[in-house]
């Protein structure tokens, strides 16, 4: 595995145990009470998506469900919703994952912001339909922060996978 | 398990296709979707996750409160001096009231003895802070620190020193969600201070409210000040809740579109009271005896009028 398909770099496998924490860990970091600020992040739509994109045989829809379920409690929102948004969104995330690690990180992002965007958009269908208020333009704005920070969160979330680089004459790759 | 858009070989056991999941779990969520909102079974659910989860959430208030707590302390003297003078001078100027409150009290009961009425009984009031506005961008709820275990159940009336900013909405073992007066599916009933003319006014969305059923030409006036009629039986009569600031007249509609500000610091943060449960109304009188043909009529009206 590489962290992208035209790098010349190879990963070692992902543990398990890492996965686990780093979607617990968006978790705790999307409980923050920042109330109504506009343009935090969803961390675990972030983490989500990134793992289905470069794990799509260990994480998937069920990990968005429980997760998803988990956000409804603490969000105090509907029951469903973001469980709704977030297998959504890893269903995509695993359909792009063939195509979308060809590209620079930078396109890679542009190929997620839409996830995240469909993602608020099947929230925002799911309230409006039985009658809540408009979120306002600006709620959307935590999708292009999630898709800014497509690039770091790579960086962070594939730092355990690096080998040493040593240049070794005798070792191929 | 497999990747979508390509179907392993047969001989690879990867479980069902992942369009076959997909639509597992989104009938599944659909499923939840429906049963929380159209009839409400998902709350012992919620509950339970939420008092598992409890510690955890206060671990993540711990930044907030970090930066509020900061902040506090970078706060000059100064300023910590001249909001002490004015809490003091506001305390002197209430303090004639209500030092006669008391006897007021006290006056109203004896008279009310003598008019054979039923006594009020005095509400008390719970203390409370308002720790954070849930997450959730689609209604206007706030998080407060007292839950199941300081005795407040949905549906108290929660007030702050201007006026009504909500209702309980939920509550949990610690912590209670409040529903503030500025959410769509919030309605409070009202009179107009200045006339007692009686009205239903509620949440707008985006922190304002809006009278509503109130006929083109009825007599409301800019900046008159709306307080609660206490029809309702949740909140006492007479407390401030809004102030009109625009009327809009239209011939074409049968209704003014009244918009009305909350008096209250409904989307600012701070202490609230939670207040007591009201005592029970009187048993509603039992509706007129009607025909059935009359019952059918109305239902048909009823199934119109909602197409």
């Amino acid at each position: 595995m590489q962290p992208t398909h035209s790098s010349r770099r190879i990963l070692l496998p992902v543990r398990n145990w890492f996965i686990v924490v780093t979607l617990f860990t968006a978790l705790l970091l999307n409980l923050i009470p920042f109330g109504r600020l506009p343009g935090i992040p969803d961390w675990v739509a972030l983490v989500l998506a990134f793992w289905c994109v470069h794990q799509p045989l260990k994480v998937g829809m069920a990990a968005g469900f429980v997760l998803g379920l988990a956000m409804d409690v603490a969000d105090a929102s509907v029951m469903g919703q973001h469980a709704l948004a977030y297998v959504l969104l890893a269903f995509a995330a695993a359909g792009l994952s063939r195509r979308v690690l060809w590209f620079p990180l930078s396109q890679q992002a542009l190929h997620v912001l839409p996830l995240f965007l469909g993602m608020q958009l099947a929230m925002m269908v799911a309230r409006m339909i039985v009658g809540a208020e408009f979120p306002g333009v600006l709620w959307f704005l935590s999708s292009f922060t999630a898709a800014l920070l497509w690039h770091p969160v790579t960086y962070l979330l594939l730092i355990p996978q690096f080998r040493s680089e040593d240049k070794d004459v005798h070792r191929p790759i | 398990m497999s990747v979508v858009g390509h179907a392993p070989p047969p001989f690879f056991k990867r479980g069902p296709a992942p369009l076959v999941r997909l639509a597992f779990f989104v009938s599944l969520s659909l499923i939840l979707l429906v049963a929380d909102l159209r009839f409400h079974t998902l709350e012992w659910a919620r509950l339970a996750v939420a008092t598992v989860a409890w510690p955890l959430q206060r671990v993540t208030w711990m930044p907030i409160d970090a930066a509020g707590d900061f902040g506090a302390y970078l706060s000059r003297q100064s300023t910590l001096l001249k909001e002490n003078e004015d809490l003091r001078r506001s305390q002197l100027g209430t303090a004639n009231l209500l030092l006669r409150q008391q006897h007021l009290e006290q006056e109203n009961k004896r008279l009310r003895a003598l008019l054979d009425m039923r006594a009020r009984l005095p509400v008390e009031g719970r203390i409370a802070e308002i720790l954070y506005a849930a997450r959730d961008p689609f209604s206007r709820r706030v998080i407060i620190d007292k839950g199941i275990q300081h005795g407040i159940s949905a549906g108290q009336a929660v007030v702050d020193d201007i006026g009504i900013i909500g209702q309980v909405a939920r509550v949990f073992p610690l912590t209670s969600e409040v529903l503030l007066l500025t959410d769509k599916d919030q309605a409070i009933p009202v009179e107009v201070q200045r006339n007692g003319l009686r009205a239903v006014l509620a949440g707008a969305g985006a922190g304002m409210m809006e009278l509503r059923f109130l006929a083109a030409n009825a007599e409301v006036q800019l900046g008159d000040i709306l307080v609660t009629s206490g029809l309702d039986g949740v909140y006492l009569p007479g407390l401030p809740v809004a102030k009109v600031v625009k009327i809009d007249r239209d011939s074409s509609y049968s209704f003014a579109r009244i918009t009305c500000a909350p008096l209250a610091g409904v989307e600012r943060h701070g202490l609230a009271l939670v207040l007591g449960d009201r005592t029970a109304l009187p048993p509603q009188p039992d509706d007129a005896p009607t025909t059935a043909e009359q019952s059918a009529r109305g239902k048909r009206v009823k199934k119109k009028a909602r197409q």
